[in-house]
């Protein structure tokens, strides 16, 4: 029950892009048509289930204030939190590098229709975000991060999808020439954001 | 030379804004808006990474070998983002700021201005250049962080720098905290840009 609450949450309260602007850049670059939105936002959540568990066990057993006790006793108050960004980061730029040669060398057709996107997520804010959350939040186990990884890819998903789909339908509408492109899309993101907003508060 | 110079450090601010033109650095700059005190720690740290970490990799830019190096300057970025942390968490009144901003000192990390600058700039450029482009780029990303702190602030809570400035009794717009008001902000800061300068408009 917990993990369902958990689960609805991470996609349309604390989602990604309404709550957090995380993820904003590629978000705005790569939402001109459906069918390349749908790709990265699929890498997107492929890689944040992925990675999110492998830095939470590592934020665990290695980085934590205490974690590596299990080394013994004279390790009990070590703290390695500072380290957290590079390795965090390093695992996570490590995983797409990794991510990409596997899919390149065994599944070209979805390389070439994902390619360009795999590098770009190395720096796609929402994964790094995700996993600072986690860090924060101090989940209970790995099951709850991996709940949260998917939860919150998804949301991330859902939003670009949409978005793709409004703009696709507002290149045939009649916008003010100095308003075209970035800034009717912002209004519209913040638009959707608000009616994200009545998800606030919901209960499972 | 002095003129090429001078257009890298003039044009990041208006004609080249890597928020409201190129886009970049979207991510982690809307969040920490809703007050003033945190924009400005913000707009000053990213300048400091931004600036630092072009510089570095300009240094380094003959000996990293092509296919490694977004490892390589990932490392770099996070390298000059931990040093900002800790300063921040070292300093008596910036502390608190940085308990504010959470998360967000951490994801300067992937802010795409610090990558765009490194990899259209900083990789082909002698260092002392790099230097200016990037701190000029975390100028340009500031003043629009300001700019859009400024109003949130006013509007949402009446205060500037936490200083009333409006009259006690000044209703509070609370949409002016919320997320989507900075977005529809930026976009109105955008449409404002553009209307005076045509050349930046779409097509």
């Amino acid at each position: 029950m917990e993990y369902v609450s958990l689960f609805v949450k991470s996609i349309f309260v604390d989602n990604m892009i309404f709550a957090y602007f995380l993820g904003m850049c590629s978000y705005l670059a790569v939402s001109k048509n459906v069918k390349t939105a749908n790709g990265l936002g699929l890498a997107v959540i492929f890689v944040l289930a992925c990675t999110l568990p492998l830095n939470y066990l590592l934020n665990r057993f290695v980085l934590q204030p205490g974690a590596l006790s299990w080394l013994g006793e004279q390790f009990a108050d070590v703290d390695l939190s500072f380290l957290s960004y590079i390795i965090f980061i390093a695992v996570i730029a490590a995983f797409t590098q990794l991510v990409e040669m596997i899919v390149e060398k065994f599944l070209p057709s979805l390389y070439s229709s994902l390619g360009i996107f795999l590098p770009l997520i190395a720096v796609n804010c929402a994964i790094l975000g995700a996993s600072l959350f986690m860090q924060q939040r101090d989940f209970a186990g790995v099951g709850e991060a991996e709940v949260y990884a998917l939860g919150s890819g998804l949301g991330w998903y859902l939003a670009i999808v949409m978005l793709a789909a409004i703009r696709e339908k507002m290149a045939y509408s009649n916008v003010p020439k100095a308003l075209k492109g970035a800034g009717i899309t912002f209004i519209t993101v913040g638009l959707m954001g608000m009616a994200f907003m009545i998800f606030m508060g919901i209960q499972i | 030379m002095a003129q090429k110079l001078k257009e890298t450090i003039l044009n990041p601010i208006l004609k080249g804004n890597p928020i409201t033109v190129l886009l970049l650095g979207i991510c982690s700059s809307l969040a920490v808006t809703v007050q003033l005190k945190g924009a400005l720690v913000m707009a000053l740290s990213v300048t400091a990474v931004t600036g630092l970490s072009s510089f570095v990799v300009s240094l380094l830019r003959n000996t990293i070998p092509n296919r490694v190096r977004i490892i390589v300057q990932l490392v770099v970025v996070a390298m000059m983002v931990i040093l900002v942390d800790q300063i921040l968490k070292a300093g008596e009144g910036t502390y608190a700021i940085d308990k504010q901003l959470s998360v967000y000192i951490g994801l300067i990390i992937t802010n795409c201005i610090v990558m765009g600058r490194i990899e259209a700039f900083a990789l082909g450029q002698k260092p002392i250049p790099s230097l200016l482009d990037g701190l000029a780029n975390g100028f340009g990303y500031g003043l629009i962080l300001v700019i859009v702190a400024f109003f949130r602030e006013l509007l949402g809570s009446g205060t500037l720098f936490g200083l009333r400035v409006l009259p006690e009794g000044y209703i509070a717009n609370n949409l002016a905290i919320l997320p989507p008001f900075a977005l529809i902000l930026l976009g109105c800061i955008i449409w404002v840009q553009r209307s005076f300068d045509k050349d930046l408009q779409e097509k």
